[in-house]
């Protein structure tokens, strides 16, 4: 799960961080007073929504000429004149797609005076299994670009679990980050505190990009972009209150909450599987055969006939499905179940466009028999690459 | 041979009282007989798990250790809920049992964080988290897979996938090759058995003759397993592997079901892995299902 910037600063706030003041706003008829409250003179605007590249984003609205989303304001009436050109529209950043995300709501924060920027985050380093800090003097640049080109300028420092960040690896941090004076002492404060947050929020990834060394010495986060690990919010009631549904995908809520794991595609086949391997394999497949998937659909192992059903509806529920493919290899998962949850679907809302079923393992030969005496225009296929092939055919009539 | 399991491992389960625990302790007793020698609850212990299917009794004991003394366990399957699943791995590693094998999906990253600290310093070796399990056909079956699929056979099968483990097993089955033993070694970002070491397993075990490697989006563990078998072949081990990939279509910055398969900052996309793997000398399959015959054409040379 991910959070805006503004309630990233503010949660890390809570555990000490130095962040600027601000405050988040909804309405162009908020910006006045939201900058009022702040001390000024200098200030930023800048969109909150979950993507990157914002600064250097485009308006689709507004056109070429524009500044970005995220902008310099040298007094209050400035302030409101950019949060009106900004609240409402449409950006464009290099990970939003074309398509662009509406802007909904804008951090308003106090401008900082800067001398370096840094960048550093935190994550699991899958590698090690160590929580890891990622740093590099060369802040406020895309970090892929850095890793690529001088990869010896970032630095990964590994966290021991028993330990936390001690003495010694704040200071290897401290140098890695060249931090002088009061930089560095901020800095010997500042990484254990983001260890902290890191560990009893559950984050699986915190990217302060740039954390900047401020003209008067100190240490400030500029920027901070926090994803949380989805298996651990059962334990964090306080981080799922700031989900934001509007910058996710409609049929992906629905999605979860039947537990599905669900992630909408472009493609024409909508797909429905057991197991996130094979799920990702019959993607593959319909693209070997030159179609496009629609989904990516896991139904898990232990699916219910509702649970079927939900996920049937939310592929149908897609207009741009052409064709529906179902995947069963029933280790857990028995096949007749499916059949049972297809047949009710289908039931339910009617079948416009050509499906295939190939079912597998578990009750094969009830889930076979219960899809063949129904009345049904169903595909059957004999094992995942007859089925690909006929699903493929199919939608291309 | 076989590796990790066979005829003579005794296995506890932990969570064995639940409804997944139950059947699938219920199936690992039908298959072959696998000796499920009991399981632990922290409440139930003294009392008796009794099989739907066959009426067959085992007994509950209130921890891993106290079951381990009595039983002679050397192995333990845990079907206990995320929340509880890292401190079950504990207490299994604790209790000095030799092979944990973690069912359990969901479990938080920064718990495995803490249990693979634990594990390092310990003689035990975890499967999973979020893994199918491992089974050794006509001899032993720990986990979730389905027994049916498999043949006694020279195949040595490894995946992150649980239901990609499953097409690899049918289809080495339907080649007629059969299997050594099938792992799975779970989808999770963090986890206790990379795929490195079980092929060093396969590769020391002489009934293993060629082995499939399935690998999925995310981390660099294909990669890292390519050139393990590529250092291994400079010393004169190898054998004949075919492989395949999933997510060759998957979007990046996206988790694609299981929580480790992700690719992110550039890094873990399956074109890289496919070429890591092809430069070991693994033949790829484009297409899931023809992994085995991938394999046969392989070993026809």
């Amino acid at each position: 799960m991910n959070i805006h910037e503004h309630q990233a600063k503010a949660l890390l706030k809570e555990f000490g961080a130095p962040v600027a003041q601000g405050v988040a706003i909804f309405k162009t008829s908020e910006a006045g007073a939201a900058a009022q409250s702040l001390p000024g003179p200098l200030y930023v605007v800048k969109t909150q929504i979950h993507a990157g590249g914002r600064g250097k984003g485009r308006f689709k609205e507004l056109g070429e000429e524009a500044a970005g989303g995220v902008r310099l304001a040298k007094s209050i009436d400035d302030v409101i004149f950019h949060a009106g050109e900004m609240l409402g529209n449409t950006l464009v950043t290099k990970q939003t797609g074309p398509e662009g995300k509406q802007v909904n709501r804008l951090y308003i924060e106090n401008g900082a005076n800067i001398a370096r920027e840094l960048y550093l985050s935190v994550l699991v380093d899958r590698e090690t299994g160590r929580v890891s800090f990622v740093v590099s003097t060369e802040g406020g640049m895309d970090i892929e670009g850095v890793a690529a080109e001088t990869p010896e300028k970032i630095h990964t420092i590994a966290i021991h679990p028993d330990t936390g960040v001690t003495e010694a690896d704040a200071a290897r941090l401290c140098d890695a980050l060249e931090l002088e004076g009061e930089a560095r002492s901020d800095g010997m404060k500042l990484f254990p505190i983001l260890y902290k947050a890191f560990v009893e929020k559950d984050m699986s990834l915190l990217e302060i990009n740039p954390l900047i060394v401020l003209d008067n010495g100190g240490l400030q986060v500029l920027d901070a972009k926090v994803s949380f690990d989805n298996n651990a919010l059962f334990r964090h009631p306080d981080i799922e209150a700031l989900r934001d549904l509007s910058e996710e995908d409609e049929k992906e809520i629905e999605a979860g909450k039947h537990d599905l794991a669900y992630i909408a595609l472009d493609g024409t086949i909508g797909c429905m599987v057991n197991g996130a391997g094979l799920a990702m394999a019959t993607m593959d497949i319909i693209k070997l055969y030159g179609e496009q998937p629609a989904n990516f659909l896991d139904v898990g192992g232990g699916a219910t006939v509702e649970k079927v059903t939900a996920a049937f509806k939310i592929i149908t529920s897609d207009p741009s499905v052409k064709g529906i493919l179902v995947n069963i290899f029933g280790g857990i998962m028995r096949c007749d179940v499916i059949a049972e949850g297809v047949l009710q679907a289908v039931k339910e809302m009617g079948l416009n466009v050509p499906l295939v079923v190939r079912l597998e393992g578990t009750k094969v030969a009830e889930g076979k028999k219960l899809i063949d005496e129904s009345d049904l225009d169903v595909i059957s296929a004999s094992d995942l690459d007859d089925a690909a092939q006929k699903i493929v055919a199919a939608v291309r009539g | 041979m076989s590796i990790l399991v066979d005829k003579n491992t005794k296995v506890l389960v932990q969570g064995l009282t639940g409804k997944t625990g139950t059947f699938h302790t219920e199936q690992a007793l039908a298959y072959f007989g696998t000796q499920m020698v009991g399981g632990t609850h922290p409440k139930k212990g003294g009392q008796k798990w009794v099989s739907g299917l066959d009426g067959t009794e085992l007994p509950i004991f209130t921890t891993v250790a106290e079951g381990r003394e009595a039983t002679g366990a050397n192995a333990s399957v845990i079907y206990v809920p995320p929340a509880g699943a890292a401190a079950a791995i504990i207490e299994a590693i604790e209790a000095e049992i030799e092979l944990i094998v973690a069912i359990t999906e969901g479990v938080p990253v920064l718990d495995m964080v803490k249990v693979k600290a634990r594990l390092e310093k310990s003689n035990s070796r975890l499967l999973g988290p979020n893994c199918p399990g491992v089974l050794t056909p006509e001899e032993c079956k720990i986990g979730i897979m389905p027994g049916n699929i498999f043949k006694k056979g020279s195949v040595g099968i490894v995946s992150r996938s649980g239901t990609l483990t499953y097409e690899a097993v049918f289809q080495t089955t339907n080649e007629g090759l059969g299997q050594t033993t099938a792992i799975g070694i779970g989808g999770d970002p963090v986890k206790g058995t990379e795929f490195i070491d079980v092929l060093e397993l396969f590769l020391a075990d002489d009934e293993t003759k060629s082995m499939i490697m399935i690998g999925e989006i995310g981390g660099s563990a294909e990669e890292d397993a390519a050139q393990f078998l590529i250092d291994e072949a400079k010393r004169g081990r190898s054998k004949p592997v075919a492989g395949f990939i999933a997510g060759l279509t998957a979007p990046p910055g996206r988790t694609m079901g299981h929580a480790g398969a992700v690719i992110s900052g550039g890094k873990g996309g399956a074109e890289d892995k496919i070429d890591a793997m092809e430069a070991a000398g693994i033949a790829v399959s484009r297409s899931p299902a023809k992994i085995g015959e991938a394999l046969v054409k392989l070993l026809k040379g």
